[in-house]
């Protein structure tokens, strides 16, 4: 088997839904052989969001789930139990990173102690995902992922456009903050993999998804401090360009530099209205944004999304489609990036999912098992590694303990 | 030792979403070494541009603190090989110029490989660098659309929403995945490798359950306002105060009896038209015109703090403001004041977590414009103050 970038790190992961299991798919992915620890009987609550194949409700069909846990060694494991959490310290003593998302009074209620865990492998990376950190006022405040996106002023500029103020904001995607959030988890995770290597020690991560999500708007944040504004939906919009109607659905264009509006004049044929001394330079013209548009929107009219976006691009015009789902499994940019790529899995069949968006030319991404089914891996961990005997799993399972 | 101490990353990146990359890996402990000129004009600037300068200025000094700045004119060919040079000394390469820009200037992987064979390189770009887009360009504002989220995002009845300056920073931001993957690779094996990152599939990925609804049931999802799945009351609802909202999320039935019982179990919700979830899901814009009455008359502070008391998720939709004055902001001192020259006292933040062992890396103030040139050029690379002049007065050094 090709080496991978991750090849010998371990992983134990202790979460549920989006944040946490997302940070650890993108660590299982590059190679790293993680370990998810679910609920007996119940598992990850991701489990029983959709999307379902042909709409039928499966614990071990949730595309959320199936997608957010390929490359994971699934094993059932009660925390609540004082035997289940005996097992689980003999796991942790074998592990290198520890990624927990409970709130942090549950975390403590589960043995889920970074002080006690620590003396048992002294070189543990314990990381703790919650939606406002381990201190502060808001530690035990409760978000989903509607509120993460609202808890760092993100969701408060969304959708972008002074005409939207009388409407209340809307979130981005399904749970785009949350799958965001995760990406930042795994990046603190593939930072302190590296400097346990360097000096031997273990530490503790507080992550703070308010502060993951906020970081997404580090600058959008400061500009209260730094120049006063308060940004909103009304700051939001845009000036010369933006998502337009056309023929067919909605294109996107937006000049930022100068050289790329005379492309557009001159694309549209440079009409008589570009000749006014208001439109002629690019710095005046985004102060008259609006009349512009309303020009651009006749010509835009006559053309379908694909054409404009093609035709834009290829006179220097930076042009965009605005896609559905199905266009990107279509879309021949997708196709020749492989981008999507086929899994099988025993619930649902050979489905195409959604691979990486970047491409490791020494250690490419590759999926050797999909999701595990509840429990999957029971006897593998258990048995071969760390040597109970079977009967012993039967006696753990009629106890509830796995 | 700090997370990153002993990286060295070359950084040709420019714009918003490359330097959010960078900025992270020098926050982590990193030396960042930016490489500009005065001869390229960068969208976002030290300098006033045009209209939109004091956006693009913010932009710049957010994405550039702790990094140190060399000024090298790339469009002259002897750059070329002083980024050889200096390449020769960095563990990472990260550049986001268009496809094949950096191979033109005799920068490409192949080459950069044979100074420094365990060289890690990055090349971000809007469509990635394989596939018949590749030479296509986009913003932020182009990425959202491209990527399928603003289809997905915005009211049922409006337009697809742009996704705007948070496309740049996720990119950014996913770029330090793999660059952390090749460096724990490379501390293994001492191998390097070149990384191809694709800004627009950074941000598909985020609707990655979109995409499965798609693959596994050609259901093509459009943009539904705050309508989720499963969950119903879930959206903002209106508070005291102009343009002011509290975003509310229940999912299981003891949530929702905790929030009747906060609101004072008024008599609506004892309604058969909210008995259950799924009867609570088919009338929420009932349930939501019900829950915006109880909210209208309160302050989103109010909201949260009645509801989160019985341990309902509800959170304020907050603004830049009220974020920063916010006292558990304040509490985890997520806000940095720097000194920034010619600018003065800025807030600035610093990484989204804390660690047990480390503390946070100082925040320094964006370098100014080749003020490392002397550290780089002469204590790095070991040039004499005579080949500086020289290179700076045939506008190399520019």
């Amino acid at each position: 088997m090709a080496e991978k970038a991750l090849s010998g790190v371990k992983v134990l992961e202790c979460c549920n839904l989006v944040t946490g299991p997302y940070s650890t798919k993108i660590l299982a992915d590059l190679g790293a052989e993680t370990i998810k620890i679910e609920e007996p009987g119940i598992g990850d609550e991701a489990r029983k969001r959709g999307p379902f194949l042909n709409d039928i409700p499966d614990p071990e069909g949730s595309g959320l789930f199936l997608f957010l846990n390929t490359n994971k060694l699934g094993i059932t494991l009660n925390l609540k139990n004082p035997k289940g959490r005996e097992i689980f310290a003999s796991l942790v003593k074998e592990t290198d990173l520890l990624i927990e998302d409970y709130m942090p009074k549950q975390a403590t209620a589960l043995g889920l102690d970074y002080e006690a865990l620590s003396k048992l492998n002294p070189k543990l990376i314990m990381y703790s995902i919650t939606p406002f950190g381990q201190t502060g006022p808001y530690r035990d405040y409760k978000t989903y992922c509607l509120n993460t996106l609202h808890s760092s002023g993100e969701g408060y500029l969304i959708p972008g456009g002074i005409e939207y103020l009388d409407r209340p904001p809307t979130k981005v995607g399904n749970l785009y903050a949350d799958f965001s959030c995760g990406v930042i988890a795994a990046i603190g995770a593939l930072a302190a993999l590296y400097w346990t290597n360097n000096t031997g020690l273990g530490q503790y991560i507080d992550l703070s998804k308010q502060e993951a999500s906020m970081f997404y708007q580090r600058w959008g944040m400061v500009r209260y401090a730094n120049e006063n504004l308060v940004i909103s939906r009304a700051t939001e919009g845009y000036w010369l360009g933006g998502i337009m109607p056309c023929k067919d659905g909605f294109v996107v264009f937006w000049c930022v530099q100068a050289y790329e509006w005379e492309k557009l004049k001159k694309l549209i044929g440079s009409p008589a209205w570009t000749e006014e001394e208001k439109f002629k330079e690019f710095g005046c013209a985004i102060l008259h944004g609006e009349e512009a548009n309303a020009y651009i929107l006749e010509w835009l009219v006559n053309y379908t999304t694909e054409e404009l976006y093609h035709m834009g691009q290829e006179a220097g015009v930076p042009f965009g489609a605005v896609r559905t789902a199905e266009d990107l499994v279509k879309s021949e940019q997708m196709k020749a990036r492989r981008f999507f790529v086929p899994i099988e899995h025993p619930a649902v069949g050979t489905v195409q999912y959604p691979s990486t968006p970047y491409k490791l030319s020494e250690t490419p991404w590759c999926v050797d098992r999909p999701a595990p089914l509840l429990g999957e891996y029971n006897e593998e961990v258990y048995c071969k590694r760390l040597g109970y005997s079977k009967e012993y799993l039967v006696r753990l399972r009629a106890a509830g303990i796995i | 030792m700090n997370l990153l101490e002993g990286i060295r990353v070359a950084d040709f990146t420019h714009a918003f979403a490359g330097p959010t990359g960078t900025v992270m890996l020098a926050l982590m402990g990193a030396e960042v070494i930016k490489i500009e000129s005065a001869a390229h004009s960068d969208v976002a600037t030290r300098e006033p541009q045009h209209a939109r300068a004091m956006e693009n200025v913010g932009i710049f000094h957010c994405t550039n603190i702790n990094k140190l700045s060399i000024r090298l004119n790339l469009k002259r060919s002897e750059a070329g090989e002083l980024a050889k040079r200096l390449v020769k000394i960095c563990d990472v390469v990260v550049e986001n110029f268009r496809s094949g820009v950096m191979d033109k200037l005799g920068l490409g992987y192949a080459a950069l490989k044979e100074v420094k064979p365990d060289i890690i390189m990055l090349s971000l770009s809007s469509h990635g660098a394989v596939g018949p887009e590749r030479n296509y360009r986009a913003y932020a504002a182009q990425m959202g659309p491209l990527s399928g989220l603003s289809h997905v995002t915005g009211y049922r009845d409006g337009p697809p929403a742009p996704i705007r300056s948070t496309a740049d920073t996720l990119a950014g931001v996913t770029t330090v995945v793999p660059i952390l993957a090749a460096i724990n690779y490379r501390q293994r094996t001492g191998k390097g490798q070149f990384i191809d990152c694709s800004a627009v599939e950074s941000l598909s990925m985020c609707m990655s359950d979109i995409l499965m609804d798609y693959t596994m049931n050609k259901r093509v999802r459009h943009r539904d306002g705050n309508r989720d799945d499963f969950m119903a009351p879930h959206n903002c609802y209106p508070c005291k105060g102009k343009d002011k909202w509290v975003s509310i999320a229940i999912s299981t039935e003891e949530e929702w009896r905790a929030f009747c019982g906060a609101i004072g179990n008024p008599e609506w919700t004892q309604d058969e038209r909210f008995k259950d979830g799924p009867t609570r899901w088919e009338n929420q814009e009932d349930l939501d015109r019900l829950v915006g009455e109880w909210t209208r008359s309160r302050t989103h502070y109010e909201v949260m703090g009645i509801l989160q008391k019985a341990g309902v998720a509800a959170i304020p939709s907050f603004t830049n403001e009220e974020i920063v004055k916010d006292p558990h902001c304040k509490e985890r001192g997520i806000f940095v004041e720097v000194n920034q020259p010619h600018v003065g006292k800025q807030i600035q933040m610093g990484l989204p977590w804390k660690l047990s062992t480390i503390r946070q890396v100082p925040i320094r103030p964006v370098p100014l414009l080749g003020e490392h040139n002397g550290y780089v050029f002469g204590e790095l690379l070991g040039m004499t103050t005579e080949e500086i002049e020289k290179l700076e007065k045939e506008n190399v050094i520019f």
